[in-house]
């Protein structure tokens, strides 16, 4: 198949998993209990005609299928409403969090790629106690939710040795760093522990295979044979994983963000639940499965780039 | 002048293995020579073979000394043991499909070593692996394809030309046919032959095909159990076998010349790495054992007037009679 026409498939396919995507999203927020008029009230007894005025604000009394559609064509023209409970635009209040929540998860995945790949190769290739003490380390991580390691993190290194702080997102991007560094390793340990024994595994497994013998028996240089042939085959293993693992950082962001008050879209989409801020739910889900669904295309683009026995269009060998 | 390939007193030990996995093999290929080495699965032949090369199984240790030019193999270090299997000798194995990554292209697989190790220029690389492919029979446009395109046919003989690209002196082929059909085996035979003439290099070919050994070797050597069981010249070997596993190979092979309908099988089973052995690891497969067999190793001896021959059997010279008449129907 052309490059072209897998790629204008794709992305009908991508469309119209949006729309189905955004039907479940928005037919979940009405059927959920609970009406954004009283947070919005905060409590206080409201008049009828009150309750009347926000209701007819954000037509809340209109049929199921007249909101939706309402909604659809707003998020088609890139709008997608105003917040009920900040009352500003939703793609405002997004742009303004949206930088917090890329650079975490980047350095997440920048950690989750070069720990885990490392972590991987050391212990296929060296073995022995090496080995035991990498699998022992990444089975706690893999066994560690990434709110439990966003307490641990925030006890030892913000409140007993106060090298980093506990909340908090800072302005600047050194301070952002800063300030991201123990969210981003909260965030990666569970997937740098996956990652590493994903790719030691898949290395132990092509080191057993005749080729590398054979590359050996050739005189190549054994740096050269694990880089070259052993490393070299596991990468089409690691790429599928990569589609995960941007998934799982973006679902797990939210528990992260929560958890050290970092105010990006996760901590955003968890207090917008709270509040039954739907417009702000809507757009952040529909987002989320949108980034996703653009991930594992970039991932189907580059299998065949790694491995020659993929073409476009096709999973596995076609030999 | 030195062999090409010197084996001396190669014993091999695995864990967990009750008696070495190769008790004492001596073996020698001279230059420009075609040696086979025949046994069934098990007895040892893809071991030693291996071990030319250093490619043991991990855990194995080794006594005695594998020469090839006079260096001993086992003994090098990593930087000769790299110029060695880059330059010196160099391994055709049984199933190319398995033998190449899948995911590098012909022209890496043939060049690497060469570039890796030699510091040879890609661009001279480049032009020595077209020229090998073109004595394989193989067009230039291959170094730019993937094993997946290819038939298995045409990635032995990618494989014969990476062989040959560090100018080896010795060539080891380890079954280098068993996963090919029959006409394609026939080509590559043929054309390991050509090659070896041609480029001047010895070679060790290791079968279990009877009929395979006798076409291409000058010396046969059988293996049983990790030990030879007999070596001589193909010709004299096969016609008149001398040691009881000789002949009860040659009457379980089938052949054109002489149909004899049903194939004898050899009764019984090799003995397991997990039993020790006293005595001729033969004794419980042989219809001529006796109470010595069983008790007492039989050495290597010459053959009566015929000094290039050795055969280990305790009763070699009673039954030479009896043994060539078993074997020979022509």
């Amino acid at each position: 198949m052309t490059f072209l026409r897998f790629t204008l498939r794709r992305l009908a396919e991508m469309a119209a998993t949006l729309l189905a995507a955004s039907f479940l999203i928005f037919g979940a927020m009405y059927l959920a209990p609970g009406n954004p008029a009283s947070f919005l009230l905060s409590g206080r007894s409201a008049s009828p005609e009150a309750l009347k005025a926000i209701n007819d604000q954000y037509h809340l009394n209109d049929p199921f299928w007249e909101q939706y559609l309402r909604w659809l064509g707003q998020v088609l023209h890139g709008d997608f409403g105003r917040s009920i409970e900040y009352r500003t635009p939703v793609n405002t209040l997004l742009a303004a969090r949206l930088p917090s929540t890329l650079l975490l998860v980047a350095m997440a995945l920048v950690l989750v790629v070069v720990l885990g790949l490392a972590l991987g190769w050391i212990g296929a290739v060296r073995g022995g106690a090496t080995d035991s003490t990498i699998l022992v380390g990444t089975t706690f991580a893999v066994g560690t939710p990434s709110f439990v390691a966003a307490v641990l993190l925030q006890g030892l290194f913000s409140v007993k040795l106060g090298w980093f702080p506990s909340s908090g997102s800072g302005a600047g991007l050194g301070s952002m760093l800063w300030h991201l560094t123990l969210p981003a390793l909260a965030l990666a340990l569970y997937l740098i522990g996956m990652l590493a024994r994903v790719t030691r595994s898949a290395m132990l497994e092509v080191m057993g295979h005749e080729h590398v013998t054979v590359t050996r028996s050739r005189g190549v240089p054994e740096r050269a044979v694990i880089r070259r042939h052993v490393f070299r085959n596991t990468l089409g293993t690691v790429l599928t994983m990569g589609g995960l693992i941007v998934s799982t950082l973006l679902i797990c962001t939210v528990l992260v963000e929560t958890a050290f008050s970092v105010n990006g879209i996760g901590q955003l989409l968890d207090l917008s639940t709270t509040t039954k801020d739907f417009p702000v739910v809507q757009a952040i889900s529909l987002i989320i499965v949108g980034i996703f669904m653009l991930v594992n295309f970039v991932v189907d683009l580059l299998l065949p780039l790694v491995d020659p026995r993929v073409s476009l269009g096709t999973r596995g060998a076609s030999a | 002048m030195t062999n090409t390939l010197e084996i001396d007193g190669l014993r091999l030990h695995l864990p967990g293995a009750a008696r070495p996995v190769l008790a004492g093999i001596d073996l020698t290929v001279g230059a420009r020579e075609t040696v086979a080495l025949v046994g069934e699965s098990g007895s040892g032949k893809s071991l030693t073979s291996r071990s030319v090369l250093r490619l043991l199984p991990p855990g194995a240790t080794t006594e005695g000394r594998v020469a090839v030019q006079g260096q001993d193999v086992l003994t090098m270090d990593a930087k000769q043991l790299r110029q060695l299997r880059t330059h010196t000798a160099a391994m055709i194995f049984q199933d190319p499909r398995a033998a190449i990554n899948p995911l590098r292209r012909i022209g890496d697989f043939l060049t690497e070593s060469l570039r890796l190790n030699a510091d040879t220029p890609a661009q001279q690389a480049d032009e020595r692996a077209v020229r090998m492919l073109d004595a394989v029979g193989l067009g230039e446009r291959v170094l730019r394809q993937y094993p997946g395109q290819l038939s298995g046919g045409m990635l032995q003989r990618v494989m014969i030309a990476s062989a040959l690209m560090g100018d080896p002196a010795l060539i080891l082929a380890d079954e280098p046919t068993t996963a090919l059909d029959v006409t394609t085996q026939a080509e590559v035979v043929g054309l390991l032959d050509d090659l070896r003439e041609r480029f001047g290099t010895g070679l060790l070919f290791v079968t279990h095909d009877l009929g395979l050994a006798a076409a291409i070797s000058d010396r046969v050597y059988v293996m049983y159990a990790g030990r030879i069981a007999e070596t001589g010249p193909a010709e004299a070997l096969f016609d008149r076998p001398r040691h009881p596993y000789t002949a009860a190979l040659l009457r379980s092979t089938p052949r054109l010349d002489a149909p004899q309908g049903r194939l004898a099988a050899i009764k019984g089973q090799p003995p397991s790495l997990k039993e020790e052995l006293t005595g001729c690891p033969f004794a419980a497969r042989c219809p001529f054992a006796t109470q010595a067999c069983a008790e007492e190793l039989p050495p290597h001896r010459p053959v009566p007037g015929e000094p290039d021959r050795l055969v280990a059997c305790h009763h070699s010279d009673q039954l030479a009679d009896q043994l060539a008449g078993s074997a020979a129907h022509d």
